[in-house]
């Protein structure tokens, strides 16, 4: 039985207003936008059954090339929608307004889509990426059998979470506990009885969290987020694939922020204090405190599942309940620059 | 963590792809003249207008590749001459013979470190002297045939388009599945303490099979 914030996970959407785009328009009068609730956890490409009866009949002659962009940035179509949102809408748009494109596919910036095919297969290596990382291998996902694989896509792209929590399993894989977490596993517990050999890890003092970080940067501090420049390129954003080394060290407890910064160390330098209030604490080493700070850059917000996260939460909880059901974690994070 | 020194699993932390990185452009330099060296590309974080000098990637860029109509049986590597006028040209070290559609093919080829495997992958992609992209068709009458061969029967080693790590553009990557067990492999069959390889050899050592694939061949002078 899945819990309550993975329910949440799943059940979240984004509605969407999409624009047919002028180029592509061949009827008079242009058709109305489409509006579509799309899932969080869900890809574009995936709602192009639900987007093009509206505009079919619009469509000059020829074959479709499918293609998203918000604001004149090309939307990859591999990251799931709600992180597409967290990320490129500081502030967010609903409905947030994106335009589609059935021709002029633009190939040499995006990897091209076949359609769910593509879709699927992304979702699997990202899965056999995740398990290789938490388990260490990935010959779970490349035993499962084909009926399986096919079932577990299919979940996915249905938001079945039932059907994802019986097929999840057999995946196996690794969950991480320590005294911060609840002991929510990912796979459920009448599975473990049917486990003979230890292909789950169990509790390790160290494990490998998979994270698909997006950092955007900002040079100044902003009053609202509606303030906050947009994006005009996917260079604007550093992306890393890289897992987190979880550490487990006696007493202490391992949070988000640590996580963060334990994947961009060159940006956050060896910081002392954690909390605020250890800070103000200090009467002498205020100002000194507030001057390094300057001079380092700061986590201004960090979105998972369009949540707002506070920086101090225990990285396993969020570990244990906002992942995506590839098994990664998707951060979008802004951060104020270094002044230099 | 251990001291990087060694590899005994097949897999390489990011310190020891620094190592192996700077070893194997080294080694390609002094062994490998008919080529341009390797170039290590450090990674700037561009939000962050910071340089990782530790971490980056090699890079391999603008090789003129033609393929002849005939092939020599015993030389099954990319027909990349050498300039007979090298020493009058300091920049450019092949010369181009016109491949079959009378057009000049450029290859990039850049060696990526895998946090997610622990194992180096090699990107690459083919275009044409106005920069439009090769598809992989194009490029693949471009490699010698026991590549394209190997591709289709090995089911480890396939070609996918996907994103550039860090490009944000769509490169050709050769799957590392499985790498680190021929690593582990080709370990056992050169040291005597069991499956120890010295980090200075691991791309050298991965190169010389990784590289066949797309048609690159290394000396053998380069495995000493």
């Amino acid at each position: 039985m899945a819990n309550e914030a993975v329910k949440y996970v799943w059940e979240g959407a984004i509605p969407l207003q999409i624009h047919l785009h002028k180029s592509d328009v061949a009827s008079h009068p242009a058709p109305p936008p489409a509006l579509v609730l799309a899932p969080r956890i869900g890809y574009l490409p995936l709602l192009i059954p639900l987007i093009k009866p509206y505009f079919k009949d619009s469509l000059p002659p020829g074959e479709d090339s499918i293609w998203f962009d918000y604001k004149g940035v090309p939307l990859k179509w591999y990251i799931p929608t709600g992180v597409l949102f967290d990320l490129l809408c500081a502030e967010p748009e609903r409905p947030w307004n994106l335009t589609v494109h059935f021709r002029g596919y633009p190939s040499n910036i995006l990897i091209p889509c076949e359609g769910e095919d593509s879709v699927k297969w992304n979702f699997v290596n990202s899965l056999k990426e995740a398990q290789y990382i938490i388990n260490g291998n990935c010959k779970n996902v490349m035993n499962m059998s084909q009926s399986d694989q096919e079932d577990l896509w299919t979940s996915v792209m249905n938001g079945d979470l039932d059907a994802y929590t019986k097929l999840s399993p057999k995946l196996k894989m690794a969950t991480i506990e320590d005294d911060f977490s609840r002991k929510a596993s990912l796979s459920s517990p009448q599975s473990r009885q049917g486990v003979t050999e230890t292909d789950v890890a169990g509790q390790v003092k160290t494990a490998r969290i998979p994270v698909r970080l997006y950092v955007r940067s900002i040079n100044q501090d902003f009053k609202n987020l509606e303030d906050v420049p947009e994006i005009d390129t996917w260079d604007d954003i550093s992306y890393l694939n890289r897992p987190v080394e979880f550490l487990r060290e006696e007493g202490k407890c391992f949070t988000l922020r640590n996580a963060i910064e334990s994947l961009l160390p060159e940006f956050i330098g060896d910081r002392a204090q954690t909390s605020g209030e250890e800070r103000s604490r200090d009467d002498d080493n205020t100002e000194e405190a507030d001057g390094l700070l300057r001079e380092m850059g700061e986590i201004k917000l960090a979105r998972i599942q369009g949540i707002e996260m506070k920086l101090e939460i225990p990285f396993s909880w969020v570990v244990n309940n906002l992942m995506n059901p590839e098994f990664y974690l998707h951060i979008s994070v802004l951060v104020k620059a270094p002044q230099r | 963590m251990n001291s990087g020194r060694e590899v005994s699993d097949g897999r390489l932390t990011v310190e020891g792809f620094s190592v192996a990185a700077r070893a194997f452009a080294d080694k390609w330099k002094i062994h490998n003249q008919s080529f341009p060296p390797w170039s290590w590309v450090p990674l700037i974080n561009r939000t962050l207008h910071l340089s990782n000098q530790e971490e980056g990637y090699l890079s391999l860029e603008e090789i003129l590749i033609l393929s002849s109509l005939e092939e020599s049986p015993e030389d099954e590597s990319l027909n990349v001459a050498t300039d007979c006028l090298e020493k009058e040209e300091s920049v450019d070290h092949t010369i181009l013979v016109q491949n079959q559609e009378n057009e000049a093919h450029y290859y990039d080829f850049h060696i990526v470190y895998s946090s997610s495997y622990k194992v180096p992958v090699l990107y690459f992609r083919g275009y044409c002297s106005g920069g439009q992209p090769l598809s992989l068709d194009v490029i693949k009458k471009d490699l010698p045939s026991c590549s394209v061969s190997l591709l289709h029967e090995s089911k480890w080693t396939f070609i996918t388009q996907e994103e550039h790590p860090y490009l944000n553009r769509p490169w050709f990557k050769l799957h590392p599945c499985g790498t680190e067990d021929w690593i582990k492999l080709l370990s056992q069959s050169s040291i005597s303490t069991g499956c120890q390889m010295p980090v200075d050899l691991y791309l050298v050592s991965w190169f010389s099979v990784v590289g066949q694939v797309v048609g690159l061949r290394i000396p053998l002078e380069m495995l000493n």
